[in-house]
This record gives structure tokens, C-alpha cells and sequence, in this order.
């Protein structure tokens, strides 16, 4: 009956949602404030019959309720608790209701932080979302029902997919759909405005702490992502341009565009239907990726034919979606061109390269994730994209982004100071000629490492210098503002992604080794001793388990025990062991022995050395720290739109009034 | 071997991959040297399993991928480059098998596309940016007055 419970909530929250999104549009468009009054409620309402359908699908989970297809497909009795919440969001309906979750949640952020919005244009918003709401719920209920039940009901479910059984997958999923939803958020208010026909400055300054938020949590999930893959697949990789991850890229390229393009248009007015055009094209490529992943198209393109309902339905959403607002977007979009004008040698100039390169590179990856697929369709023949494709010209597009990098903070809006810049300039130039030589003895000359300490240091100089100055000039409590520090945080978390990415990929050493117990091998100076296999077992797995013991210059360094498990139904998990550091990453997984009837003969293991891969994600979380911090600013919050619209920016923060 | 046969049995392949995706290929192979390892390296993460979903012969564990992965050990032996292995491996298995697709006109999409992206992009940056920059100047640099000063938390 519970399941029953859960479905008819869905039902109620479509209902709902259809009363978020067309009584507000016509109350704005007739000017009655009874309707547009009808969009807080209703979004609230919607919310809970939606939180209420999840809380039920987690109780099925929670109770062993295999009577719920999706509960007897993705979790059995052996299943710890943990991963069985874990569950809910484990396969494709019940992604799709986390997802709506989500929406639900920012919507209803959105309507409590959002009362200081004009009123026909906080309508226009949330029903927007309404509508997103509307598309999402009937896709579930009609194409997807989570609660749908299964006869007669087996004893035992089948099994969470093992590759998912780790607490990188359970983060991972949650904190990505925080960021595409968020990004639901700035699309709404960009329909809005063309919706209303106007443009004013004052809604992209609301938009903006959104647009950084969700940016921040979608950096967060691709960074518990490519953790996972390199803690969980054992090839040591941290991305492999696969479709599932550039699906997540994209909107994440074109976000970190948007966050810009948001910043001259609040500041300077101009721009502004490029910022438009950008928040659609970011909600636009967080929905496809959503659908990329979740309607099977990518595993090939015949899996649509598999359940047309399901693909059908995804492509129509798509084509609304995408084709209507643009449609929108072409028929309103401001024509006469705004704001303040600007130099060549102008902060405005800087910014518009860096989105251009942004937004060709996001470009660049969907059409190397869709070219197969097309080709295959057309019937072009069968290609393959992968990572030599994408990491050839992903860092060609993005190295005038990397140059320009440490200039941002120190450029004018409007004029910048050519001799300023040029100082600035050269001394970055120098310092990363200095780091880049001292280093080159220390990377016995490797030029993928050199220039890698090189870039870092560029990017990282032009960033330290600006604070120091920011320190040296401004009195206490003004020198750095949240959406300065949010930038300058993010750019440094640039400058330790490089040395993160250059240095590992160049000077990493991988080694598939054949060991007999007692046997050891030596790479980059670490000495690994296998001292053979013992079984152990886990919550719902047993495994063979190594221990390697692992030495530098005869001293005794630590021990390591790389697992392999199998999970109900015969499913192998490799269970890497990973000796964390700052500097390096010790690395082994477990493969297979090499007599198949000898457990305690010798097996085949990889070893890794990683130089500073951990700097990958140290940046990555620099980036996501950035995106918060930036949304923390007292300015987005204040209560000023209505009084400070237009050119005075000089209205002062009551913080600086006490200081 | 007709065309439904041969899906029959890359389906049946695909299957006994994904039985095994989650367990890496770790393949000890006896290597002349660190450079020939290397070498080997590099080149196997180049080419994709055929039967997976989308892994690299370096990292698929799927019976096709070790016996492709020890052809490609072989060939490196009998003292083939690499273009020679990868040209035997298209004349066997198609394109398919390259993850960096060859330039030909099927793939001119593919490779141009972004550079004609970002041609259309530049000039339309360029005549923007020339537009505002004459709309400054023409103003009478009515904007700026005194050069705006960046140290203000407001301007900036």
C-alpha cells in the first residue's frame, strides 16, 4: 500500500506543479497578483508531496519492500543499510525523482530568498521551474515509475551494481544534480526577463549568487567523481573523456563562462543577451546530460529503440526545452546594444576571450561525445573520440585562457593600464621562468612537468601578487571582499590543477608486475615486498586480500592491501589500495592470479607511482570553494536592487559603514 | 561471416565484458625494456576494446582486449612501429579501433568544426569588442573621466 502512497504524491506534485507554472505566467501577463500569489504555495506544496514520494522509495529500500521493482532490481538483503539509501538514486527512476528532489529544493530556496524580486518577475520565475517541474514529473510517472510493483514478489532483490557500493558514488550523484538543477535557477531568470521584456540589471545580481552556488556543487560532484574512478576502476586514471563525464563538463564549461558573462552584465550592463544565451545553453546541457546518461542512447544508439516511449519522450522534453527558449530568446532578445563601452585593453575584452574559449571548448566536447553516435546514425561509419582527440585540443583551446589567467584581477572594467599590465606581466613571466628552471633539474628535464611548474607559477603569481596588494593598500576588513576572495580562490585553484595534471601525467610510472610471495619490485625509489593472500569478508562481499609491504631506502614505509572482491552473483570489484600523500601516491591494485588453481602462488598486480595527482582534485576543490565563497557576498543579498539600479555602484555595504 | 552473425557474436562479447568490466586488466607481459613498456603503454591506451563499452585496450579486461592487447605485444616484438600496429589493427577491426580518428572526409566535422567554431566566435569577439571600443572613444571618453581607480571595493 506504502508504494501506492508514494505514487499518488507524485501525482498530487505534477498537479501541483502545473498550478506553479501557468496560473503565475497568466497572473503576470494580466496583471493579477491573486494568480502570480498562487506560485509560493504551490512550489512549497509541491515540495513536500515530492520529498514525501522519496522518503516512501527510501522506506521501500529501507524495508526490503521487493515487491517495488526498483527496489528487487538495485538492492538485496545482504546490502548495508547505507548503500541501500544510497540505492534510491542508484539507477535511472529513481535518479529522476532525486533529481526533482532537488529542483524542489531550489525552488523553494529561491522563493524564500527571492522575496525581494518585483513580483511579476518572482511569478515569471517560479513557474518556470514549475513548468522543468511539470516536464520531469510526467516523464517519471508516465515513462519511469519508480514505484512500480513487480509480481510475484521475489525473496531476494538483485544487487546494487558494486561499482557503485562507495562512498565517492553515493556523494557523487547528489552533489552533480545540485549543480545541474542549479543551474535551473539562472535559466529561469533569464525566460523571465524575456518573458517580461525587460532586461534590467538588477535580476542578473539576483541570478549571480545562483549561477556560483550551483556551479560550486556541480565542480564538487565531478571531483567526487573523478575520485571514485581513480579510487574504484583501478586504472588509476582521474578522467577518461568518457561520455557519462563530458556530459557533466559541458555544462560545467559553459557555467564557468556564464559566472563571468554574469559578472559584466550586473557590473557594466553590457552583454546582456549574451548572458541570456548562455544560462540556456547551460540548463540545456544539464538536462542532455542528464538524459545522456539516464536514457542508455550512449551504450548505442539502438538502446532508444529499446523502450521508445522513454527516448521519445526525452527528445520532445529536449526540443521544448531548447527549441522554445531559444525560439524565446530570438524573438526577445535585447537588440540595442547596452552598458557601458569599453577598450581594447579592458577587463570586458579579457573576460569575452576566456568565455569565447570556454564556450568553443564545451562546444569542441559535445561534438566529440555526439560525433559517434551521429556517425553511427547516419551511417558515416563507425568512429571512435576518445582521450587522444579531446587531450589534444582541450588544452590547445585553453591556453589563452591559462595566459590571460593572472591578468583578471589586475585589468580595469572599462580601461585597463597598459603599463600596469605589462609590469605585471613580466613579473609573472619571471617568476615562472625561475620556478621553471629550478624545477627542470628536479623532473630530470621532462618538458610536460617543466611547463606544468611553469603555467601553475604564471597563473599563481599573477593571483598572489594581487593580494599582497590588496593587503599592502586597503585598510583591515575591505581588502577582500566574498566575491573577490570567491575569484581569487578559484583562479589559485587553476594554477593547482596544472600542477596537479602535468606533473602526474608526466611523471607518473605505472608497472604490471608478476609476484610470487616474497617477491619485490622497486619503482621511483619505493620498494613493494608481496607477501601473499589472505581471504576476508565484508557486509555483503568477500575478498582476496594482498599484503604489500612497502620500504624506502631500507627503511619500513607502511603496508598496503589491495582488495579483490566479489558481491553477490559472481560481480568482481578490484578495491585499490592507495597510500595517500601530498607529493605522491603509492598505488596498488589486485588482478589475477596467474594460476588460476594456486591462491598463494603469484599473481599479476599493478603498481603506480603518482606524483601530485591529489593536486588535481586540491584544485577542484579550490574551484567549488571559489564558486561558494563568491555566492556568500553581502552584495547579491542586500535589499538595494530597487535603489542602486543602473550606473552608481557606490551605494556603500553597511560592513564598510562600521569600519 | 554474415552481418547478423557477427552481431551475435559482438553481443555475446559485450556481454562476457561487462561480466568483468569492474575488475581491471592487469597483464604482466615480458617486455624487452622500460622503453618498450612505455612504448607500449602509450600505444595500447590509443585503441579501444571493441567490445566494451568504452575502454581503452590498456584497461579493458575483456578476453578480445588481452588477445588484441598480446597481438599488439607480438607485432611490437617483431620490431613493427607504431603506425605499422595501428594500420594491421584498422585493416582487421575498421577505425572503430582508434581513438583519435584519422583525418579523412568522414571526420572533417570532426576535426574542423571546432576551429570553425572558433573563427566564427573570434571575429564575432573582435567586431564587439571593435564597436564598444569606437563607442568609447566617440563619447568623448565620457565613461571613464578620471581614470577609474580599481582600488574601491565598488568598481571593482
Amino acid at each position: 500500500m506504502t508504494p501506492e502512497l508514494g505514487q499518488l504524491a507524485l501525482i498530487l506534485a505534477l498537479l501541483l506543479a502545473l498550478a506553479q507554472s501557468v496560473l503565475p505566467l497568466l497572473g503576470a501577463w494580466r496583471g493579477n497578483r491573486a494568480l502570480m500569489a498562487v506560485a509560493r504555495p504551490a512550489a512549497a506544496g509541491q515540495a513536500v508531496f515530492v520529498a514525501l514520494a522519496f522518503a516512501i522509495l527510501a522506506w521501500s529500500f529501507l524495508h526490503f519492500d521487493f515487491s517495488v521493482r526498483y527496489v528487487a532490481d538495485n538492492s538485496n538483503l545482504e546490502l548495508p543499510w547505507y548503500y541501500r539509501i544510497a540505492a534510491v538514486w542508484g539507477a535511472h527512476e529513481g535518479s529522476l525523482l532525486l533529481w526533482i528532489l532537488i529542483l524542489n529544493v531550489w525552488t523553494v530556496a529561491l522563493a524564500i530568498f527571492g522575496r525581494n524580486l518585483p513580483e511579476a518577475f518572482a511569478a515569471r520565475v517560479l513557474a518556470v521551474l514549475g513548468l522543468v517541474s511539470v516536464g520531469f514529473l510526467s516523464f517519471t510517472i508516465f515513462t519511469s515509475d519508480p514505484f512500480a510493483r513487480l509480481l510475484p514478489m521475489p525473496m531476494n532483490g538483485a544487487d546494487l551494481n558494486p561499482v557503485l557500493q562507495d562512498p565517492g558514488m553515493t556523494f557523487h550523484p547528489p552533489m552533480l544534480y545540485m549543480g545541474y538543477v542549479g543551474f535551473s535557477v539562472a535559466f529561469a531568470f533569464s525566460i523571465a526577463a524575456l518573458l517580461g521584456g525587460s532586461m534590467e540589471q538588477a535580476w542578473v545580481r539576483q541570478a549571480r549568487p545562483w549561477t556560483n552556488a550551483a556551479w560550486g556543487f556541480l565542480t564538487c560532484g565531478i571531483v567526487a567523481g573523478s575520485w571514485w574512478a581513480y579510487a574504484e576502476l583501478g586504472w588509476g586514471g582521474w578522467w577518461f573523456w568518457d561520455p557519462v563525464e563530458n556530459a557533466s563538463f559541458m555544462p560545467w564549461l559553459v557555467g564557468a563562462a556564464l559566472i563571468h558573462a554574469q559578472a559584466i552584465t550586473e557590473k557594466r550592463g553590457s552583454l546582456r543577451a549574451w548572458t541570456i544565451l548562455l544560462s540556456i545553453f547551460a540548463f540545456s546541457l544539464s538536462l542532455l546530460g542528464t538524459f545522456l546518461v539516464r536514457s542508455g542512447v550512449l551504450t548505442s544508439v539502438h538502446a532508444f529503440a529499446s523502450d521508445p516511449r522513454r527516448g521519445l519522450y526525452i527528445l520532445c522534453f529536449l526540443a521544448v526545452v531548447v527549441g522554445g527558449s531559444l525560439l524565446l530568446y530570438a524573438l526577445r532578445a535585447p537588440k540595442v546594444v547596452g552598458g557601458k563601452p569599453f577598450a581594447v585593453v579592458s577587463r570586458e575584452t579579457a573576460l569575452l576571450v576566456g568565455n569565447l574559449m570556454l564556450a568553443v571548448a564545451a562546444a569542441m566536447v559535445l561534438l566529440g561525445t555526439l560525433f559517434p553516435l551521429l556517425g553511427d546514425a547516419l551511417h558515416l561509419g563507425k568512429v571512435s573520440v576518445g582521450p587522444p582527440y579531446f587531450g589534444l585540443l582541450f588544452p590547445l583551446l585553453m591556453t589563452p585562457v591559462v595566459l590571460l589567467l593572472p591578468l583578471g584581477p589586475w585589468l580595469r572594467w572599462g580601461k585597463g593600464d597598459g603599463g600596469l599590465l605589462k609590469g605585471v606581466l613580466a613579473r609573472c613571466a619571471v617568476a615562472a621562468l625561475a620556478c621553471a628552471v629550478v624545477a627542470a633539474f628536479f623532473v630530470h628535464g621532462e618538458p610536460k612537468a617543466i611547463l606544468g611548474v611553469a603555467a601553475a607559477v604564471w597563473v599563481g603569481a599573477g593571483v598572489l601578487l594581487y593580494v599582497i596588494k590588496r593587503w599592502r593598500e586597503m585598510p583591515r576588513g575591505r581588502r577582500y571582499p566574498a566575491e573577490m576572495a570567491g575569484m581569487l580562490l578559484a583562479h589559485l585553484g587553476v594554477a593547482v590543477f596544472l600542477v596537479g595534471v602535468l606533473l602526474s601525467e608526466s611523471l607518473s610510472v605505472t608497472r604490471d608486475v608478476r609476484m610470487a610471495p616474497g617477491d619485490t619490485q622497486t619503482i621511483a625509489g619505493y620498494r613493494f615486498r608481496f607477501d601473499g593472500i589472505k581471504q576476508t569478508v565484508g557486509p555483503n562481499w568477500h575478498a582476496e586480500q594482498a599484503t604489500v609491504t612497502v620500504s624506502r631506502d631500507g627503511r619500513p614505509y607502511g603496508t598496503m592491501h589491495p582488495q579483490k572482491r566479489t558481491y553477490p552473483h559472481d560481480r568482481v570489484q578490484t578495491e585499490s589500495a592507495v597510500d595517500a600523500g601530498l607529493t605522491r601516491d603509492l598505488y596498488v591494485a589486485l588482478g589475477e592470479p596467474m594460476d588460476a588453481g594456486n591462491l598463494q602462488g603469484a599473481w599479476a598486480l599493478r603498481l603506480y607511482y603518482k606524483p601530485f595527482v591529489r593536486w588535481i582534485w586540491g584544485g577542484g576543490l579550490f574551484m567549488m570553494l571559489g564558486g561558494f565563497v563568491c555566492a556568500c557576498d553581502r552584495r547579491f543579498r542586500g535589499k538595494r536592487v530597487a535603489a542602486a539600479e543602473g550606473t552608481d555602484e557606490a551605494v556603500p555595504l553597511p560592513r564598510e559603514a562600521r569600519a | 561471416m554474415s552481418r547478423a552473425r557477427l552481431r551475435a557474436l559482438l553481443a555475446a562479447l559485450l556481454l562476457a565484458c561487462a561480466a568483468g568490466a569492474a575488475a581491471q586488466a592487469i597483464d604482466p607481459l615480458p617486455f624487452r625494456d622500460h622503453a618498450q613498456e612505455l612504448r607500449f603503454q602509450h600505444l595500447t591506451q590509443q585503441l579501444r576494446c571493441l567490445v566494451c563499452q568504452n575502454e581503452t585496450l590498456a584497461d579493458s579486461n575483456a578476453d578480445l582486449a588481452r588477445d588484441m592487447r598480446h597481438e599488439v605485444f607480438r607485432l611490437m616484438q617483431q620490431g613493427k612501429s607504431d603506425d605499422e600496429i595501428k594500420q594491421y589493427l584498422v585493416d582487421r577491426y575498421s577505425d572503430f579501433v582508434l581513438y583519435k580518428p584519422p583525418l579523412q572526409p568522414n571526420t572533417w566535422l570532426l576535426w574542423f568544426g571546432p576551429l570553425l567554431i572558433l573563427a566564427a566566435g573570434a571575429v564575432v569577439v573582435a567586431v564587439n569588442v571593435r564597436r564598444r571600443a569606437r563607442a568609447g572613444a566617440s563619447g568623448g571618453d565620457a565613461a571613464d573621466g578620471p581614470a577609474p581607480d580599481n582600488n574601491t571595493e565598488d568598481d571593482w
